[in-house]
């Protein structure tokens, strides 16, 4: 399931329903990464941009993926401004044994980091700045500049 | 014509251009040095599907996405 809010996530809501959509399906881990905005550089907070077809391909993808290894995958994500210490992001994998659910997290958040078309901004002096050192190019980035 | 959006952070309007393949795409787009740099780093997309060469025919009606450098999290 992927969810998207305009602002902070709410994050014991997310976490116990989520807990509680899965507590009947018999899973014996429950993993959650929790992302939240940390003071650094002088930043009020961060602002996102989400460009929502692409992103919901790659997460179906992930949800086969996941459901070939007998888990489940949940994401939320915050659109728009999210201040210091507030969450704008959670992933978390359900599998019967805690090995799956302990590799395909990691797995699962680096590649949302590589791949996911979400675009990062800091808030910072009233303004609105990409954060261009921090991003990565999309695999198969620069086709049109000549990367053939 | 087909139909080139910008997203995130490269913050322009979508355009309408003659293009049959990728490549004219390319080269139309090359011509204006502020998408140039952008060029580079974008990945892209045609009808929402993420493509990895400039091999593609496009039709009439299609719609090609520039996706920067991404940063989710």
């Amino acid at each position: 399931m992927l969810e998207l809010y305009d602002g902070a996530l709410h994050v014991s809501e997310i976490l116990s329903r989520w807990y509680d959509e899965e507590s009947e399906s018999n899973y014996g881990a429950y993993i959650p990464f929790i992302g939240t905005v940390r003071s650094e550089d002088g930043i009020d907070g961060l602002s996102f941009d989400i460009y929502e077809p692409i992103l919901q391909s790659w997460f179906d993808a992930w949800q086969l993926r996941a459901k070939e290894a007998g888990a489940v995958v949940k994401m939320a994500h915050s659109r728009g401004d999210v201040m210091l210490h507030e969450s704008s992001y959670i992933a978390a994998i359900f599998s019967p044994k805690r090995r799956v659910a302990l590799e395909m997290i990691e797995t699962f958040v680096e590649d949302f980091k590589a791949s996911a078309p979400i675009w990062k901004y800091d808030l910072k002096d009233s303004k609105r700045i990409y954060a261009r050192e921090r991003s990565t190019p999309i695999k198969g980035s620069g086709i049109l500049g000549g990367k053939r | 014509m087909v139909k080139v959006e910008f997203l995130g952070p490269i913050s322009r309007e979508p355009m309408q251009i003659d293009a049959k393949t990728l490549e004219d795409v390319a080269k139309i787009l090359s011509e204006d040095s502020q998408l140039k740099e952008w060029l580079e780093s974008a990945a892209v997309a045609v009808n929402d599907t993420l493509v990895s060469s400039t091999d593609v025919v496009l039709k009439d009606g299609d719609r090609v996405s520039l996706l920067p450098p991404v940063c989710g999290g």
